[in-house]
This record gives C-alpha cells, sequence and structure tokens, in this order.
C-alpha cells in the first residue's frame, strides 16, 4: 500500500501543529465558535448531538495492521472504546474531547493517518471497490489512481472552498462496487480495444434531499489524462456550481439544470486547453504509485485445499459463512473475506477497540497484513489463502464477528441518525437492529438471498436509502418518528434511485411492513435465484403497495 | 402550556449542558432551571453570554414538561440529548447485552 514520502509526513506533521494551536486557541476562548467552525471542520471534527465526533480518513478504504491497531488505540484512550465506519470508507469517534483532538491526531499521524478533507466543501476522502487489486473480475487495481487524486486534490488552493463537499470514486470492474454512478465524479476503470488503461467517467450522481443517477460524459479518458480532466471537470462546478442555495449547490444540480451535454462540451473545452500542461501524468509516475500497491511477493497461486472442503462438509455455519462471505480472488487458491460488523441485532457498522485489534492480529498474521473498509459497513481481508479460511473463522466466530450475511436481508447500511446525530429527524440504529432480529434466522435470510436494505435517519441520505433495494427514509411527523419506504434503488452498475411506494409506517409499524415486502417477494418470484431488485423491476410497484395498504 | 430549558454543548468536551438555577451548566437534566417564558429572554441572554465567554456552544430553548418535579423534553431529539447518549448501548456494553440475550435463547 502507498507510503508516505517525506512531503507527506511533514505536510500532515504541520497541519496537526496547526490544529492544535487552533484548539489551544478555542479553548483559551481567543477563538469563537464562528471562528473555529471552519477550521475544525478542515480537520474532521463535528460537534453533534451528544459530542464531537472525529471522521477520521481511510484512503479508498485501505489499512494496514498498524493502521487498525492505532484505531482501536484512539478507541481506548480518547474515545469510549469503539468506532463507527461509514459509507464513505472511514471512521468515526463518537465521544472525544475537543482538548485531546490535536493528540489523537498525532498518534494517528504516526502512523500515515489524518482527518483533513473529511469535512468541509472540499474534495473528499476518494472510495474505491472494497475488493480493488484482489478482485478477480478486475482489469486492473483502482486505487493508485484513489492515491494519485488523492494527492491532486489534497489542499488544492482552486478547489478548497467550493460551492458544496465534492465526492469521488473509482472502481476497476465492470461489477460497480464503489457505488461510481451516485457520486459527483464516478471513475470506471477499463481497457479500450488496443488494450491501453483509461476510464468511462460520469459525473453529477449523488443522494441527499435531490437523488440523481450520474450522467456519463466520456467514454474513454486515458489514464495520463486522469488529473488534468478532472481538473477541468472541477473549474467548470466551481465556476458555475450554485453557491446562492446550499441545497443546489452541488454538481448533480449544474448538471440537471445545464444539461449533461452543455456542461460536457464546458468540460471538454477546458480540457483541450490544460490537457496537455504540467498535470498531464507521466508514465513513470503512475508506474511508480502503482508499485505501492502491489500484491506481496508471496501472495502465488495454491492448490485447492482439500481441508476446507472437509471443514465446509462438517460445519455447515461455516460453509455458510464461506459461501456469503468469500469472494473470488484472482490469484488461484486465495479469496477475499468479508468480516460482517453486522452481528444480529447489533448496530451496523460499529467495532470495539478488541474487535479492531483481532482484525488487525489476523491481517498480519494470515492476510498479508491488509485490511479494507467497505462502504457497506463491513471490514474486509483483501487476500486470505483458502487454506487459511477456518483459522480465522474460528477466531472471529470467538469476537462476534463471523456472521454469516454479507449481502443478505440483515447486512443492512443505516446512518447514526438520531442517536448520535445533530442532523437527524428519526433514529436508524434501532429500526436495523428490529429487522436484523426478525431476520435473524440464517436459513430464512439465505432463501431470501441477496437483499440490501439501507436506512438513513434524514433527508441527506448518509444511509444511501435511495440505492436500497428496500430503503427506508425517517422523517418526524408531528413530533414522532416517521419511516418511508422506497423500492428498487441500486447502487451498481445498473444504478436506480427507488421509488416510495406510499405513505410512511410508525416505529410499530417499519418491521412489519419490511416483512410483508419481503413475504410478497418470496411469494411472487419466479425461482429463488430471482433476487429481491430483479422480482421488483419484473413487477413493479403493484404487488408490493397491494400487500401493504391493500389498496388493489 | 411547556415550560422551557435552554441547552447547550460544554465547549471543552461537547457534552449536553443545561443551564442551571445559578446561572451555571449542568451536565444533570434535573438541575436544569425551569424558565417561565416572562424570564426566557433574560435567561437565553445570559446563556448568549456564556456562548461568547466560551464556556458553551450554541444554547438554544427548548420545550419541556415538569413530571414529578423533573423536567422533561417534549421532542424525542431533546430527550435523547438530555439522556447523555444514544438510546442504543455501544461498544463492550453492546456486546455483552447480545451476548446476555442469546444466552437466554439457549436456556
Amino acid at each position: 500500500m502507498y507510503r508516505y514520502d517525506e512531503f507527506d509526513h511533514e505536510f500532515v506533521t504541520a497541519r496537526v501543529a496547526q490544529f492544535r494551536d487552533q484548539v489551544g486557541r478555542r479553548v483559551s476562548g481567543e477563538l469563537t465558535e464562528d471562528q473555529f467552525k471552519p477550521l475544525r471542520l478542515m480537520n474532521g471534527v463535528y460537534l453533534q448531538l451528544h459530542a464531537y465526533m472525529l471522521r477520521v480518513a481511510v484512503p479508498y478504504g485501505t489499512l494496514n495492521s498498524a493502521q487498525m491497531r492505532m484505531l482501536a488505540h484512539v478507541a481506548r484512550k480518547y474515545d469510549r472504546g469503539y468506532g463507527h465506519f461509514t459509507t464513505r470508507q472511514n471512521i468515526q469517534f463518537n465521544w472525544p474531547k475537543l482538548s485531546e483532538i490535536p493528540d489523537a491526531l498525532a498518534e494517528l499521524a504516526s502512523v500515515e493517518m489524518h482527518a483533513i478533507q473529511t469535512s468541509g466543501n472540499c474534495i473528499r476522502n476518494v472510495t474505491a471497490d472494497h475488493f480493488a487489486g484482489a478482485a478477480e473480475d478486475e482489469v486492473a487495481d483502482p486505487r493508485p489512481y484513489a492515491e494519485i487524486l488523492r494527492q491532486w486534490s489534497s489542499l488544492h488552493p482552486e478547489f478548497v472552498f467550493l460551492p458544496r463537499k465534492f465526492k469521488v470514486a473509482v472502481t476497476g470492474a465492470e461489477r460497480d462496487r464503489a457505488a461510481i454512478q451516485v457520486h459527483d465524479i464516478g471513475l470506471h476503470l477499463k481497457k479500450d480495444a488496443a488494450g491501453r488503461l483509461g476510464f468511462a467517467v460520469y459525473i453529477g450522481g449523488g443522494q441527499g434531499r435531490t437523488p440523481m443517477i450520474a450522467k456519463k460524459i466520456r467514454d474513454f479518458l486515458p489514464e495520463e489524462d486522469l488529473l488534468s480532466y478532472s481538473e477541468a471537470i472541477l473549474r467548470v462546478y466551481n465556476l458555475n456550481g450554485r453557491r446562492d442555495n446550499k441545497y443546489k449547490a452541488r454538481i448533480k444540480i449544474l448538471v440537471h439544470e445545464t444539461g449533461a451535454d452543455e456542461i460536457s462540451r464546458q468540460v471538454e473545452e477546458e480540457w483541450e486547453r490544460i490537457r496537455h500542461g504540467a498535470l498531464k501524468l507521466p508514465q513513470g509516475e503512475v508506474e511508480r504509485i502503482r508499485e505501492y500497491f502491489a500484491a506481496p511477493d508471496t501472495l502465488q497461486p495454491l492448490p485447492p485445499s482439500p481441508a476446507l472442503a472437509v471443514e465446509r462438509a462438517k460445519d455447515p455455519e461455516f460453509d455458510a459463512w464461506v459461501q456469503r462471505n468469500t469472494h473470488p480472488h484472482r490469484v488461484p487458491g486465495h479469496v477475499s473475506v468479508t468480516i460482517s460488523l453486522k452481528p444480529i441485532g447489533g448496530t451496523p457498522g460499529d467495532a470495539t477497540a478488541e474487535q479492531m485489534d483481532l482484525v488487525a492480529d489476523l491481517a498480519e498474521r494470515l492476510a498479508f497484513d491488509e485490511i479494507r473498509v467497505s462502504h457497506e459497513q463491513n471490514l474486509i481481508l483483501p487476500h486470505v489463502a483458502k487454506s487459511d479460511l477456518r483459522a480465522i473463522y474460528d477466531e472471529l466466530l470467538v469476537s462476534g464477528l463471523a456472521t454469516a450475511n454479507a449481502g443478505l436481508v440483515t447486512d443492512i447500511i443505516a446512518c447514526p441518525g438520531l442517536d448520535y446525530c445533530a442532523l437527524a429527524n428519526a433514529r436508524s440504529i434501532p429500526v436495523a437492529q428490529r429487522i436484523s432480529q426478525r431476520f435473524g434466522d440464517i436459513a430464512r435470510q439465505r432463501d431470501i438471498g441477496d437483499l440490501k436494505i439501507k436506512i438513513s435517519g434524514c433527508i441527506n441520505a448518509c444511509g444511501h436509502h435511495h440505492v436500497g433495494h428496500i430503503g427506508i427514509l425517517g422523517v418526524e411527523k408531528k413530533g414522532e418518528e416517521f419511516y418511508q419506504i422506497s423500492l428498487g434503488g441500486s447502487g451498481d452498475e445498473n444504478s436506480s434511485i427507488g421509488e416510495i411506494i406510499g405513505r410512511g409506517f410508525s416505529t410499530d409499524e417499519i418491521v412489519d411492513a419490511v416483512e410483508t415486502l419481503v413475504d410478497t417477494y418470496i411469494s411472487r418470484r419466479e425461482t429463488p435465484d430471482e433476487t429481491f431488485l430483479a422480482a421488483y423491476r419484473r413487477l413493479g410497484q403493484a404487488p408490493f403497495k397491494e400487500a401493504l395498504y391493500g389498496t388493489a | 402550556m411547556t415550560d422551557k430549558l435552554i441547552t447547550a454543548n460544554h465547549l471543552g468536551d461537547g457534552l449536553v449542558v443545561f443551564l442551571t438555577a445559578e446561572g451555571g451548566w449542568s451536565y444533570q437534566l434535573a438541575d436544569a432551571r425551569v424558565i417561565p417564558d416572562a424570564e426566557l429572554e433574560d435567561a437565553l441572554r445570559h446563556a448568549k453570554a456564556q456562548h461568547e465567554a466560551q464556556i458553551v456552544v450554541d444554547p438554544y430553548e427548548i420545550e419541556a414538561t415538569v413530571e414529578a418535579g423533573v423536567p422533561v423534553p417534549v421532542r424525542l431529539r431533546e430527550k435523547i440529548r438530555a439522556a447523555g447518549g444514544p438510546t442504543v448501548t455501544y461498544g463492550v456494553a453492546e456486546i455483552a447485552e447480545r451476548a446476555a440475550l442469546r444466552s437466554m435463547q439457549v436456556e
């Protein structure tokens, strides 16, 4: 993985010192909240419902064991022994004291981590496929490009005060596991007919109060033009994006109001001006960055593991876990493992310091020292020999991390909601927990098959409800929590925004409503292989509406 | 008819605090001063001055009822804030709670 050079170290250390001074002046009363707020936001510090919250960047979701151990240490020393992994592959700590945050950041800097640009109207942490560099179906590892974008966008003087925040996602496979079509810029790394690497470029996707699927403005952008083209997009947005209304300030609104063709023309025009300049990526530089992400030499093909087959036959629970929580790897004899942070009835995405330490230990001992955070709020060991699966499973089991539910109905995305968030209107976590308990039986989950439930506690959609197969949005109605259901959303290569099915449900009704939808799907699917999403797309809203409201 | 309380976050640790009868701040809802409408303006002015004195952050009024002598916020959001933490257990306690639940089911 990427290692800081001298410049990176100096830059992050200087930033910690600067923020320490700012915090000191705030605590001593020299800075007002109005003066301090933009400064703390630039360093990932929010003031939430109960306390300050620190969001630490995990660039493109990639960590090593030392970094994961440091997160565990920060959780213990500066927080309450746990952290929350987010849909942007970052981690949030919910209880730090303001005066101690600079110390936490200094410790994080010692393992090449920081909180820069995890907030504010700037280019945020670039996200990537959590199976990057490992997946069998990948054309190339998208992370070197995410890293190049990170370097270009970190404190880019022109793009520090954008009209609004800006999110970039990169995938290196046809199967989109990074939800690129609901990002401000989505990049699909691919090869052209001549075998050259480049990108299909999507812009103007996003969720929030105005969900939009991105428009493809270029089918193939050569690799060397990544930065000049990105800069051209950002320039068009920075110049023309609305600053008069925060709710209309994202690039998706600009693309929607101006039209994708016209935006594309403006981007191409700006690009033409700058494409042969300093931003053209030298091949040597791409190679240099790519080397950081090269798989370890010891990751070599292995013969099939007869022991694994025996263990699977012997232990149906282990077998179910292998079936659901492993993903095909490009190197024979290996898989990527999903460590579910969705225990039945648990808080989606939360992990204790002990669990983080265990994952770090497993990664170091048995998984080439690599860990990923997925945007679905799970952890991933990207490189695991099949012959080590049993050992890994046994240790995960002891720590409550072996739930065999990756991609199933209980693998729910949920934002922190009104339990933690100052913006939320309703709680998300208790709803996720109750749905998880209702469908806790693993045999039933496996029968239901692939089904993504995503829950947001307000219109800002941090819980990605717009792209949930079943999306749930919490609202406040006459002082009570209400939950609006949308169906048919998807954040993959065939992205779609879910459609609201009808009137909302009370806290008491919402879990029954979800179960009704699932039962309707089961009774109407053509075969057990037809997924919920496929069945919904075939059947439309009618049978689901009728089941919920009886409006035949 | 509801009464008012004034709440804010403490500058140093960010935790939720309530304006007390003495004009200071307490982490305990029970210590909150219940403010009649006629005195709200003065109390808010005092709270604002405390914000400007860099003691608390962004004070504001909330509605509350008094039940058995203890103020209870009206809105769920404020109930959750006043409780000082989420409505769900978290961290090690959450894991212990799930383990206890599982062992009950097994028995």
